[in-house]
């Protein structure tokens, strides 16, 4: 190798570099993973750098804090310097913010994802209507057989459903772009889990603030 | 019919409650309470059909789902097969003064409406021997209050499922300490977002990861109380 291509590989790393730490590393949920985006877009957030974890760890709440704790450290190790946590507590029960203190790094305010797409704020307001109510985004929309039916073991065991669902009164979807067909899938969840329909548009609530000040 | 059918009636004792652990583990309902039927027809004691055949079942299945190879839908499977022997056993139970534990009052708190881990608590709780007083769901304190003064248990259990509901427990044990009733009762809290440190923090007695725990835990604290009974 001549002097000169070391040089060129010096400068052009050292610039990699430069753009790392001017980023934000966001490390996000998959089942808002395209809704990241779609905020990134609309706001022209071009310094955010998204990378994103399971989406089925919706389902398993105890693989969230370890994931994103491995994920941290290997932006860090990447050289990433601001690191924003895409995820509300998400059912680790106080776990993630630990690990968030104890990394410094922050996360969007929130139970879950429900809740800050409706807005924290307007989400608490209506939780003593709310209680009895299941909720879907427009990802637990398109992926309900395979985040809601297949794990709870419905399509091989339908007759465990009012184990699950019986004391639930409404399905709730809360959506954030305005579809017609995942309408349709919603109302059919409704109807497969027994239980009445109500369509909310959100559209991205507390995300959209969350991102722009990451 | 199949030439690998297996004849419950056929079975002798010990492999017919073989054979109830592993429908208890396959989630066979009818099978278990046609293999309680014919355990008491050869005259067993309901409560060793309990403890040997359902508990010990349940107990094996217990064991697989902690250790992931079982899932939520299998164990509940499993449950509603352990209920229908339950089913058949309890009263003959409580005709034969099968000995008794202790007495746990147990809900899912208010603002709550999950309730599948509480009912298999409940339900290997009854099976170790508790008397299990079930508050159901959406307990305000008040629910708690009522039936500890109704009831007097020993235990008093609490589960919530959500984020946003589980602080609800430290409403209901800082109101028992303001009404300095907290010491008298051993507090168990449970649910899928908790977890030890958790259970500290709001001042339970433990925090119990799962059904199998809840029942070793409350076994140990009714053994410490006995201890400090005899001792007093």
């Amino acid at each position: 190798m001549l002097v000169t291509d070391q040089v060129d590989v010096e400068e052009r790393f050292s610039a990699m570099e430069r753009a790392k730490t001017e980023k934000v590393h966001v490390i996000g949920c998959g089942a808002i993973a395209r809704e990241i985006l779609a905020v990134c877009r609309a706001n022209k957030l071009s310094h955010i750098d998204l990378t994103c974890l399971p989406a089925i760890w919706h389902n398993t709440p105890d693989k969230i804090t370890p994931g994103i704790k491995t994920a941290i450290d290997k932006a860090r190790a990447e050289g990433f310097e601001r690191i924003f946590v895409a995820y509300a507590d998400c059912g680790t029960g106080g776990l993630l913010d630990k690990l968030c203190e104890e990394e410094k790094v922050e996360r969007i305010a929130g139970p879950h994802c429900f809740s800050f797409f409706a807005g924290n704020a307007a989400f608490e307001a209506g939780w003593d209507e709310d209680f009895t109510s299941f909720f879907l985004t427009d990802f637990l929309a398109r992926q309900f057989e395979a985040f809601v039916i297949e794990p709870l073991g419905l399509d091989r065991h339908p007759e465990l459903r009012d184990m699950y669902f019986g004391h639930y009164k409404k399905l709730v979807y809360l959506s954030q772009v305005e579809d017609e067909k995942l309408q349709e899938k919603a109302r059919k969840a409704a109807e497969t889990l027994g239980l009445t329909y109500e369509y909310r548009f959100t559209g991205y609530g507390d995300l959209t603030p969350a991102l722009l000040h990451a | 019919m199949a030439d690998d059918e297996i004849i419950l009636e056929d079975l002798s004792d010990d492999e017919l409650v073989q054979q109830m652990h592993d429908d208890l583990y396959d989630g066979l309902k009818e099978e278990i309470e046609d293999a309680t039927n014919i355990l008491l027809k050869r005259g067993w004691v309901p409560y060793d059909i309990l403890t040997q055949a359902l508990v010990e079942g349940m107990r094996i299945v217990g064991v697989d789902f902690r250790d992931g190879i079982l899932f939520v839908p299998e164990v509940l499977l499993s449950a509603n097969a352990m209920k229908a022997g339950m089913f058949i056993l309890r009263p003959l139970l409580a005709a034969t003064g099968a000995p008794k534990q202790g007495k746990m009052v147990i809900g899912t708190v208010k603002g709550d409406i999950h309730d599948i881990g509480k009912n298999l608590v409940g339900m290997m709780m009854e099976g170790a021997g508790f008397d299990v007083i079930d508050l159901g769901i959406n307990n305000p304190v008040e629910n708690y209050l009522d039936a500890i003064e109704r009831e007097k248990p020993d235990i008093l259990g609490m589960s919530a499922l959500l984020t946003t509901t589980m602080p609800y427990m430290k409403v209901v044990i800082d109101t028992m300490k303001e009404k300095g009733m907290r010491d008298d009762y051993v507090i168990l809290v449970g649910g899928a977002p908790l977890n030890e440190e958790f259970g500290k923090a709001v001042g339970a007695d433990a925090y119990c990861r799962d059904a199998a725990v809840a029942v070793e835990t409350a076994k140990e604290f009714m053994k410490r109380k006995h201890n400090l009974l005899a001792g007093a």
